[in-house]
C-alpha cells in the first residue's frame, strides 16, 4: 500500500527527516538488467527516484546501415533476448513491407507460432524472476522447467535457444521438423500443467498477494501520457493490442482474447501475463489445426544424393539432369532444402536466398547466392521509409526503415516496448516502500538488451 | 491519391505549414514546419475526429547531402480510430532545435534525449535535456552519418566523489 507518511511528512513525524540517497545498479541481483536506479528514501519511503540507462548500448542502429539488409537479423536476436524470434519476425516484416513483397500462407502460419511460443518463453521468464525474488524460488525452478520445453522446440525449428536468427526476408530459414506439431502440443500440454502448479502456488498465496495487490500502481492516464503498451498498459484496463488493433500476419483469422487488468498494479500485471500465456498456446494450436499443410515430408523424386557427391559430378560437367534431381543437403542444413523452402519462402530471386542444394550445386544457384550475400549486390529495395508494428512481449516492437535505393539500409530504427515503461518508473515507486522496488522493477520486466540496444 | 481524414483535416487547418502531404508504403506521412510542432501535435491529440492519443516514438534521420540536413520523425498512433500518422521536420544544422513535445506526453521525455544523444538536435524547453544511452563526456553524434563507425573514445568511470 502507498504510504500516508508521504503527506504528513513535516507534521506528524517527530522521527528525523534526513533523507538518504541510495543507489541501486548499475549490477545488483535484483535488477536483472544492468539499470541504475538512484532512490532517495525517506524512512523506508521512496521520495525520489531517477532511472539510468544505457548500460548495454551496443550501438545497434549504428551498426544495422553498416550492411546488407540481412545483416541485421542477429542484431534483432540480441534486442530482447528472451524472446528473440519476435524481434526477427519485426525486423523482416518492416523490409518486406519496403519491398512490397507478401510471404506465403504456411510461412505466416509459421511466424505467428514461433512469435506465439517465445511470448510464452518471456513471459514465464518474467513472472518466474519476479517470483524468486520475492522467495518464490520454488516458482521460479517450476517456470524455467516449463521454459526449457518450450526453449527445446525453438531448437529443434531454428537449430538455437538464444540467438535464433531464424528469420529471412521473405520467409523463414527452414521449415518445421519432423513432427514438430506432435512435439509442440505434449509440450503445451506441460507447460500447462506447470502454469497450473505456478497458479496454484502463487495466485491465491497471502505473501505473494499482499506484496503485488496495491503496489506500483500505473493509471490508464499515465500510461498514455508515457507512450507505455503491452501487457503493462493492459493491466490498467486499456485495450491495445497491436495483434488485435492492427492485425498483421494472420492474427486476424485467429481466435484469441486480450486479458485486461483493472487497477494497474503489480498482481494485475502478474494476473496477464499468465493469462497471455494461455492465449498463446490457444494461438499456437488454432495455427497449426489452420496451417496450410504443404507435401512435406514426401519422399523425393529420384534416388537421393548428396551435394558433396551432386558437386563432385559436375566438376567432371556431369551436369546433364542435376538441376531436376533432388539432393540431400548437409545435415546441419535440415529443412532449408528446396522441396521444404518452396513452401515458406517466397519464390522470388532478388530476395530469397536460394535452396542450399542450388546454392552447392549448380551455377545458377551459386550465382543467385552470391547476388544475394556480397556488398554492393544484395537486396535494393525502392527508395521510402516505413514504419511496423508487431506485438512484442513488452508491447509494441516498432521498427522504422529507410532505404536510399542502394543494397544497405539507410537507417534502421527500433522502437523498444519498454523504453517508455522505464521512462515512467519513478511513477510507480514514489510514495511506496524500498521493498516495493524488487516487485515493481520486475514487472516492468526491463530488457536491457532492447532497451539500450 | 485519396487522402484519409487524417491528411485532409491537417491540409485544411495547417495548409501553409506543411511542405508536403501523402502516402507512402502504406504508411500517411506529412512533413511540417518546425514551428507548428506542438500546434500540429496537441491538434492530432484533442481533435475529436483523429485523437491520436499514443506518442509512439521519436527518432531522426541524418541527411548529409540535403538542405536541411535532419528529419525529426514522430509517429503518432490513435487508439479509438486504430490509425497510425508519421510527423517529418526538417530541422538545419546550425540551427538544430525543435520545440519539445513533453507538455503533451511525458514519454517525449526519455526520446527527445535519446534523439539529442544519438544525432545532436535540442528540444527547446526540455527540462533536462542529458544525454541518455551514452555518457556525459563522450564526443559526438554517434548517428550522424559524418561519425565513423569504427572510432573509439575512452570510457570513462563512475565519477567518485
Amino acid at each position: 500500500m502507498r504510504n500516508e507518511l508521504m503527506d504528513n511528512v513535516e507534521t506528524s513525524t517527530p522521527v528525523s527527516t534526513n533523507r538518504m540517497r541510495l543507489s541501486i545498479g548499475p549490477s545488483h541481483p535484483a535488477t536483472h538488467g544492468t539499470v541504475k536506479i538512484d532512490v532517495e528514501l525517506d524512512g523506508e519511503t521512496m521520495v525520489d527516484a531517477q532511472v539510468e540507462i544505457g548500460y548495454l548500448h551496443r550501438a545497434f542502429e549504428k551498426s544495422c546501415e553498416q550492411g546488407n539488409y540481412m545483416h541485421p537479423i542477429p542484431y534483432t536476436d540480441r534486442l530482447n533476448y528472451v524472446s528473440p524470434l519476435i524481434c526477427n519476425f519485426g525486423y523482416a516484416q518492416a523490409v518486406e513491407k519496403l519491398l512490397a513483397i507478401e510471404i506465403t500462407e504456411r510461412c505466416k502460419y509459421i511466424r505467428v507460432i514461433m512469435s506465439e511460443l517465445s511470448r510464452v518463453t518471456d513471459h514465464l521468464t518474467c513472472i518466474g524472476a519476479s517470483a524468486m525474488e520475492l522467495g518464490a524460488f520454488t516458482v521460479f525452478l517450476y517456470l524455467m522447467k516449463a521454459r526449457e520445453y518450450i526453449y527445446e522446440l525453438i531448437e529443434d525449428v531454428t537449430g538455437a535457444r538464444l540467438t535464433v536468427s531464424y528469420v529471412r526476408i521473405g520467409g523463414v530459414k527452414a521449415d518445421f521438423p519432423w513432427e514438430f506439431e506432435k512435439k509442440t502440443r505434449l509440450a503445451l500440454r506441460k507447460t500447462r500443467e506447470v502454469l497450473d502448479e505456478v497458479d496454484r502456488l502463487l495466485t491465491k498465496n497471502r505473501i505473494f498477494y499482499d506484496r503485488m495487490r496495491g503496489v506500483g500502481v500505473c493509471t490508464p492516464e499515465i500510461a498514455i501520457q508515457y507512450g507505455i503498451t503491452g501487457p503493462f498498459l493492459r493491466s490498467c484496463g486499456v485495450n491495445y493490442d497491436v495483434r488485435k488493433v492492427t492485425p498483421y500476419l494472420v492474427y486476424d483469422c485467429l481466435d484469441f482474447e486480450v486479458p485486461l487488468g483493472i487497477q494497474g498494479d503489480n498482481y494485475d500485471r502478474y494476473l496477464c501475463r499468465l493469462r497471455e500465456m494461455e492465449q498463446s498456446m490457444r494461438i499456437v494450436e488454432q495455427a497449426f489445426d489452420r496451417m496450410p499443410k504443404g507435401e512435406i515430408n514426401v519422399d523425393f523424386e529420384g534416388r537421393p544424393m548428396s551435394a558433396a557427391e551432386m558437386r563432385d559430378l559436375s566438376k567432371f560437367g556431369a551436369t546433364e539432369g542435376l538441376l531436376r534431381r533432388s539432393v540431400n543437403a548437409e545435415p546441419t542444413l535440415a529443412g532449408s532444402e528446396r522441396v521444404f523452402s518452396g513452401l515458406v519462402n517466397i519464390p522470388e530471386r532478388k530476395v530469397m536466398l536460394p535452396p542450399k542444394e542450388e546454392t552447392y550445386s549448380n551455377i545458377e544457384g551459386l550465382m543467385n547466392h552470391f547476388k544475394m550475400v556480397m556488398t554492393g549486390h544484395g537486396l535494393r529495395p525502392p527508395k521510402g521509409e516505413t514504419y511496423t508494428a508487431v506485438e512484442g512481449a513488452n508491447g509494441e516492437l516498432g521498427f522504422f526503415v529507410v532505404s536510399d535505393g542502394t543494397d544497405r539500409p539507410y537507417r534502421v530504427r527500433c522502437r523498444p516496448p519498454c523504453f517508455p515503461t522505464m521512462a515512467a518508473l519513478p511513477h510507480f515507486l514514489i510514495g511506496y516502500s524500498m521493498a516495493d522496488l524488487i516487485p515493481t522493477f520486475g514487472s516492468v520486466n526491463m530488457i536491457g538488451g532492447e532497451l539500450d540496444r | 491519391m485519396e487522402l484519409g481524414v487524417t491528411l485532409r483535416k491537417l491540409k485544411e487547418k495547417f495548409g501553409d505549414w506543411l511542405f508536403d502531404v501523402g502516402q507512402a508504403f502504406g504508411d500517411d506521412f506529412f512533413v511540417a514546419h518546425k514551428d507548428k510542432v506542438v500546434e500540429i501535435s496537441r491538434f492530432l491529440r484533442d481533435d475529436p475526429d483523429l485523437r491520436y492519443n499514443f506518442l509512439i516514438d521519436i527518432t531522426a534521420v541524418d541527411y548529409p547531402q540535403r538542405r536541411p540536413r535532419f528529419e525529426v520523425v514522430y509517429h503518432f498512433f490513435s487508439l479509438p480510430f486504430k490509425q497510425r500518422v508519421r510527423m517529418k521536420v526538417p530541422v538545419e544544422e546550425n540551427h538544430a532545435e525543435v520545440p519539445t513535445l513533453i507538455s503533451l506526453w511525458e514519454g517525449a521525455n526519455w526520446f527527445e534525449r535519446e534523439v539529442w544523444d544519438m544525432f545532436g538536435i535540442r528540444f527547446s524547453g526540455h527540462p533536462d535535456l542529458r544525454r541518455i544511452l551514452l555518457y556525459e563526456s563522450f564526443e559526438g553524434h554517434p548517428l550522424r552519418k559524418d561519425y565513423p563507425v569504427n572510432k573509439r573514445q575512452p570510457l570513462v568511470g563512475p565519477k567518485i566523489s
